[in-house]
Protein backbone atom coordinates (compact mmCIF):
# COMPACT_ATOMS: atom_id res chain seq x y z
CA UNK A 1 0.00 0.00 0.00
CA UNK A 2 3.02 2.69 0.68
CA UNK A 3 4.67 2.15 -2.77
CA UNK A 4 0.91 2.97 -4.24
CA UNK A 5 0.64 5.96 -1.72
CA UNK A 6 3.95 7.02 -3.29
CA UNK A 7 3.45 6.58 -6.75
CA UNK A 8 0.31 8.62 -6.71
CA UNK A 9 1.85 11.07 -4.98
CA UNK A 10 4.42 11.45 -7.26
CA UNK A 11 2.32 11.26 -10.11
CA UNK A 12 0.09 14.62 -8.21
CA UNK A 13 2.93 16.14 -7.44
CA UNK A 14 4.19 16.09 -11.02
CA UNK A 15 1.22 17.34 -12.65
CA UNK A 16 0.18 19.91 -9.40
CA UNK A 17 3.98 21.34 -10.58
CA UNK A 18 3.07 21.46 -14.10
CA UNK A 19 -0.20 23.12 -13.72
CA UNK A 20 1.30 25.70 -11.60
CA UNK A 21 3.98 26.54 -14.11
CA UNK A 22 1.01 26.61 -17.05
CA UNK A 23 -0.57 29.66 -14.34
CA UNK A 24 2.93 31.33 -13.98
CA UNK A 25 3.65 31.30 -17.58
CA UNK A 26 -0.06 32.83 -18.35
CA UNK A 27 0.51 35.40 -15.88
CA UNK A 28 4.60 36.42 -17.35
CA UNK A 29 4.55 36.04 -21.00
CA UNK A 30 4.10 38.93 -23.07
CA UNK A 31 1.41 38.37 -24.98
CA UNK A 32 -1.39 36.37 -26.05
CA UNK A 33 0.08 33.51 -28.12
CA UNK A 34 2.80 32.43 -25.80
CA UNK A 35 0.43 32.67 -23.28
CA UNK A 36 -1.29 30.00 -25.05
CA UNK A 37 1.90 28.03 -25.77
CA UNK A 38 2.25 27.68 -21.59
CA UNK A 39 -1.47 27.07 -20.85
CA UNK A 40 -1.99 24.99 -23.76
CA UNK A 41 0.78 22.71 -23.13
CA UNK A 42 1.05 22.56 -19.27
CA UNK A 43 -2.27 21.75 -18.64
CA UNK A 44 -2.53 19.18 -21.08
CA UNK A 45 -0.19 17.24 -19.00
CA UNK A 46 -0.65 18.33 -15.58
CA UNK A 47 -4.56 17.63 -15.52
CA UNK A 48 -3.67 14.29 -17.41
CA UNK A 49 -1.26 13.08 -14.88
CA UNK A 50 -3.10 14.65 -11.79
CA UNK A 51 -6.51 12.40 -13.15
CA UNK A 52 -3.94 9.53 -13.68
CA UNK A 53 -2.74 9.65 -9.86
CA UNK A 54 -6.31 9.64 -9.03
CA UNK A 55 -6.89 6.67 -11.73
CA UNK A 56 -4.01 4.28 -10.09
CA UNK A 57 -5.17 5.27 -6.12
CA UNK A 58 -8.72 4.25 -6.95
CA UNK A 59 -7.86 1.36 -8.59
CA UNK A 60 -5.56 -0.12 -5.83
CA UNK A 61 -7.60 0.62 -2.99
CA UNK A 62 -11.21 -0.48 -4.19
CA UNK A 63 -11.89 -3.94 -5.00
CA UNK A 64 -14.80 -4.82 -7.67
CA UNK A 65 -15.48 -3.87 -11.34
CA UNK A 66 -12.84 -1.25 -11.79
CA UNK A 67 -15.39 1.14 -13.84
CA UNK A 68 -14.42 4.50 -12.63
CA UNK A 69 -10.89 3.85 -13.67
CA UNK A 70 -12.00 2.95 -16.86
CA UNK A 71 -14.30 6.12 -16.92
CA UNK A 72 -10.91 8.30 -15.71
CA UNK A 73 -8.97 6.97 -19.04
CA UNK A 74 -11.63 8.22 -21.36
CA UNK A 75 -11.31 11.26 -19.36
CA UNK A 76 -7.61 11.18 -20.15
CA UNK A 77 -8.25 10.68 -23.54
CA UNK A 78 -10.70 13.50 -24.40
CA UNK A 79 -8.47 15.92 -22.38
CA UNK A 80 -5.29 14.91 -24.95
CA UNK A 81 -7.65 15.51 -27.82
CA UNK A 82 -9.58 18.39 -26.50
CA UNK A 83 -7.21 20.70 -25.05
CA UNK A 84 -5.07 21.09 -28.45
CA UNK A 85 -8.05 21.81 -29.90
CA UNK A 86 -9.19 24.82 -27.77
CA UNK A 87 -5.83 25.97 -27.85
CA UNK A 88 -5.62 26.21 -31.86
CA UNK A 89 -9.68 27.76 -31.89
CA UNK A 90 -8.41 30.57 -29.85
CA UNK A 91 -5.29 31.13 -31.87
CA UNK A 92 -7.06 30.96 -34.84
CA UNK A 93 -9.27 33.35 -33.97
CA UNK A 94 -6.96 35.79 -32.37
CA UNK A 95 -4.99 35.65 -35.65
CA UNK A 96 -8.07 36.35 -38.17
CA UNK A 97 -8.70 39.45 -35.75
CA UNK A 98 -5.50 40.56 -36.67
CA UNK A 99 -3.88 40.55 -33.10
CA UNK A 100 -0.02 40.74 -33.78
CA UNK A 101 2.38 38.52 -32.29
CA UNK A 102 4.80 39.61 -29.67
CA UNK A 103 8.35 40.14 -31.29
CA UNK A 104 11.76 39.90 -29.32
CA UNK A 105 12.37 43.79 -27.59
CA UNK A 106 8.59 45.04 -27.64
CA UNK A 107 7.28 46.16 -24.33
CA UNK A 108 4.78 43.35 -22.94
CA UNK A 109 0.85 43.92 -23.24
CA UNK B 1 -29.10 -14.27 -59.03
CA UNK B 2 -31.16 -11.56 -57.57
CA UNK B 3 -27.95 -9.86 -56.23
CA UNK B 4 -25.22 -9.15 -58.01
CA UNK B 5 -22.49 -9.76 -56.63
CA UNK B 6 -21.17 -6.12 -56.44
CA UNK B 7 -24.70 -5.54 -54.19
CA UNK B 8 -23.72 -8.10 -52.06
CA UNK B 9 -19.97 -7.17 -51.37
CA UNK B 10 -21.86 -4.01 -50.63
CA UNK B 11 -24.59 -5.72 -48.35
CA UNK B 12 -21.18 -7.63 -46.94
CA UNK B 13 -19.45 -4.13 -45.81
CA UNK B 14 -22.36 -2.43 -44.47
CA UNK B 15 -23.28 -5.81 -42.38
CA UNK B 16 -19.69 -5.45 -40.46
CA UNK B 17 -19.84 -1.78 -40.11
CA UNK B 18 -23.31 -1.85 -38.38
CA UNK B 19 -21.75 -5.07 -36.38
CA UNK B 20 -18.79 -2.62 -35.26
CA UNK B 21 -20.69 -0.06 -34.53
CA UNK B 22 -23.41 -2.15 -32.51
CA UNK B 23 -20.29 -3.44 -30.19
CA UNK B 24 -18.68 -0.28 -29.59
CA UNK B 25 -22.32 1.70 -28.82
CA UNK B 26 -22.81 -2.11 -26.48
CA UNK B 27 -19.15 -1.33 -24.70
CA UNK B 28 -20.08 2.66 -24.11
CA UNK B 29 -23.43 1.84 -22.68
CA UNK B 30 -21.90 -1.12 -20.11
CA UNK B 31 -18.99 0.94 -19.10
CA UNK B 32 -20.88 4.38 -18.37
CA UNK B 33 -24.10 2.94 -17.11
CA UNK B 34 -22.70 0.63 -14.77
CA UNK B 35 -25.89 -1.34 -13.96
CA UNK B 36 -25.85 -5.11 -14.80
CA UNK B 37 -29.64 -5.99 -14.02
CA UNK B 38 -31.53 -7.24 -17.31
CA UNK B 39 -34.14 -4.42 -17.38
CA UNK B 40 -31.14 -1.83 -17.98
CA UNK B 41 -29.02 -4.66 -20.50
CA UNK B 42 -31.60 -5.19 -22.85
CA UNK B 43 -33.08 -1.43 -22.97
CA UNK B 44 -29.62 -0.22 -23.89
CA UNK B 45 -28.75 -3.15 -26.35
CA UNK B 46 -32.25 -2.07 -28.26
CA UNK B 47 -31.16 1.95 -28.31
CA UNK B 48 -27.56 0.23 -29.64
CA UNK B 49 -29.10 -1.50 -32.24
CA UNK B 50 -31.38 1.23 -33.24
CA UNK B 51 -28.84 4.17 -33.30
CA UNK B 52 -26.26 1.54 -35.28
CA UNK B 53 -29.05 0.75 -37.78
CA UNK B 54 -29.91 4.33 -38.43
CA UNK B 55 -26.60 5.83 -38.27
CA UNK B 56 -23.49 3.00 -39.09
CA UNK B 57 -22.43 4.98 -41.96
CA UNK B 58 -21.33 8.24 -39.73
CA UNK B 59 -18.37 6.35 -37.14
CA UNK B 60 -17.20 4.58 -39.44
CA UNK B 61 -17.21 5.51 -43.06
CA UNK B 62 -14.55 5.73 -46.27
CA UNK B 63 -12.84 2.49 -47.67
CA UNK B 64 -11.84 0.37 -44.63
CA UNK B 65 -9.04 -1.32 -46.48
CA UNK B 66 -6.18 -0.81 -44.49
CA UNK B 67 -7.88 0.39 -41.66
CA UNK B 68 -6.55 -2.41 -39.02
CA UNK B 69 -2.66 -1.21 -40.13
CA UNK B 70 -3.56 2.38 -39.83
CA UNK B 71 -4.41 1.77 -36.19
CA UNK B 72 -1.71 -0.25 -35.34
CA UNK B 73 0.56 2.26 -36.20
CA UNK B 74 -1.28 4.46 -34.88
CA UNK B 75 -0.80 2.75 -31.45
CA UNK B 76 2.91 2.93 -31.67
CA UNK B 77 2.78 6.82 -32.73
CA UNK B 78 1.06 7.73 -29.22
CA UNK B 79 4.17 6.50 -27.42
CA UNK B 80 6.08 9.06 -29.18
CA UNK B 81 3.86 11.55 -28.96
CA UNK B 82 3.44 11.20 -25.35
CA UNK B 83 7.17 11.77 -24.71
CA UNK B 84 7.00 14.27 -27.06
CA UNK B 85 4.44 15.86 -25.01
CA UNK B 86 7.29 15.55 -21.61
CA UNK B 87 9.48 17.21 -23.43
CA UNK B 88 7.54 20.20 -24.15
CA UNK B 89 6.50 21.04 -20.86
CA UNK B 90 9.76 20.40 -19.73
CA UNK B 91 10.67 22.97 -21.82
CA UNK B 92 8.23 25.13 -21.37
CA UNK B 93 8.98 25.00 -17.36
CA UNK B 94 12.15 25.93 -18.50
CA UNK B 95 11.26 29.20 -20.64
CA UNK B 96 8.52 30.07 -17.52
CA UNK B 97 10.87 30.05 -14.79
CA UNK B 98 13.78 30.94 -16.05
CA UNK B 99 14.40 34.63 -14.47
CA UNK B 100 15.29 36.15 -18.47
CA UNK B 101 12.43 34.52 -20.12
CA UNK B 102 14.60 33.13 -23.45
CA UNK B 103 11.70 33.58 -25.79
CA UNK B 104 12.07 34.67 -29.55
CA UNK B 105 8.81 33.94 -31.01
CA UNK B 106 7.98 33.76 -34.68
CA UNK B 107 5.78 32.46 -37.20
CA UNK B 108 6.37 29.82 -39.62
CA UNK B 109 4.54 28.91 -42.80
CA UNK B 110 4.83 25.76 -44.46
CA UNK B 111 2.90 22.96 -47.30
CA UNK B 112 2.49 19.80 -46.16
CA UNK B 113 1.60 16.64 -48.82
CA UNK B 114 -1.12 15.67 -46.23
CA UNK B 115 -4.88 16.05 -47.44
CA UNK B 116 -7.37 13.79 -45.22
CA UNK B 117 -9.10 15.34 -42.46
CA UNK B 118 -7.84 12.90 -39.71
CA UNK B 119 -3.99 13.13 -40.61
CA UNK B 120 -4.12 17.23 -40.90
CA UNK B 121 -6.00 17.11 -37.42
CA UNK B 122 -3.57 14.51 -36.29
CA UNK B 123 -1.11 16.29 -37.03
CA UNK B 124 -2.35 20.29 -35.83
CA UNK B 125 -2.69 18.71 -32.41
CA UNK B 126 0.56 17.24 -32.45
CA UNK B 127 2.64 20.17 -33.56
CA UNK B 128 0.52 22.09 -30.70
CA UNK B 129 1.32 19.40 -28.06
CA UNK B 130 5.24 18.92 -28.89
CA UNK B 131 7.88 21.52 -27.96
CA UNK B 132 7.78 25.42 -28.64
CA UNK B 133 4.92 25.35 -31.42
CA UNK B 134 1.07 25.80 -31.75
CA UNK B 135 -0.81 25.54 -34.87
CA UNK B 136 -2.48 28.72 -35.71
CA UNK B 137 -4.14 27.93 -38.94
CA UNK B 138 -4.69 25.13 -41.38
CA UNK B 139 -5.90 25.12 -45.23
CA UNK B 140 -6.83 21.65 -45.72
CA UNK B 141 -7.25 22.43 -49.46
CA UNK B 142 -3.75 22.88 -49.87
CA UNK B 143 -2.11 20.70 -46.76
CA UNK B 144 -0.72 24.70 -45.65
CA UNK B 145 -0.09 25.40 -42.16
CA UNK B 146 0.76 28.21 -40.18
CA UNK B 147 3.10 27.62 -37.41
CA UNK B 148 3.72 30.01 -34.20
CA UNK B 149 6.81 28.84 -32.60
CA UNK B 150 8.37 30.63 -29.07
CA UNK B 151 12.18 30.01 -30.29
CA UNK B 152 14.03 29.91 -33.77
CA UNK B 153 15.25 26.02 -32.70
CA UNK B 154 11.38 25.05 -32.08
CA UNK B 155 11.11 25.73 -34.83
CA UNK B 156 13.67 24.46 -37.05
CA UNK B 157 12.26 20.83 -36.19
CA UNK B 158 9.72 21.58 -38.37
CA UNK B 159 11.06 23.57 -41.09
CA UNK B 160 14.80 21.55 -41.59
CA UNK B 161 14.08 17.70 -39.83
CA UNK B 162 9.81 17.29 -40.61
CA UNK B 163 10.11 14.40 -38.73
CA UNK B 164 6.24 14.72 -37.15
CA UNK B 165 5.44 15.46 -40.83
CA UNK B 166 6.88 12.03 -41.72
CA UNK B 167 5.77 10.24 -38.77
CA UNK B 168 1.85 11.27 -39.85
CA UNK B 169 2.29 10.54 -43.13
CA UNK B 170 3.63 7.42 -42.46
CA UNK B 171 1.16 6.46 -40.12
CA UNK B 172 -1.72 7.43 -42.78
CA UNK B 173 -0.02 5.73 -45.58
CA UNK B 174 0.26 9.31 -47.40
CA UNK B 175 3.24 10.19 -49.36
CA UNK B 176 5.53 13.07 -48.08
CA UNK B 177 8.09 14.82 -49.64
CA UNK B 178 10.24 17.70 -48.20
CA UNK B 179 8.54 21.01 -48.59
CA UNK B 180 9.14 24.77 -48.89
CA UNK B 181 9.36 26.73 -45.64
CA UNK B 182 9.40 30.25 -45.09
CA UNK B 183 9.02 32.60 -41.85
CA UNK B 184 6.29 35.61 -42.08
CA UNK B 185 6.89 38.65 -40.07
CA UNK B 186 3.63 40.36 -40.12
Amino acid sequence: MLIVHIIVTLFLGTGLFFTLVGSIGLLRFPDLYTRLHATGKCDTLGGGLIILGALIYHFFQYSGVPLVPAKLIFLIIFIFIANPTATHALMKAAYKTGLKPWRLGEERR
Amino acid sequence: MALGRREEMKLKKNGFRIFLTFCIMAIFWVLLSGIFDMFHLISGLICCNLVSLLSHDLLIKGKSEKNLLKLLRLLFYIPWELWQIVLANIDVAYRVLHPKMPIDPLIIEFDTTLRKDFSLTTLANSITLTPGTVTILVKPERGRFWVHALSKKSANALIVDQTMQKKVAHVFMEKQVQTETHEVFE
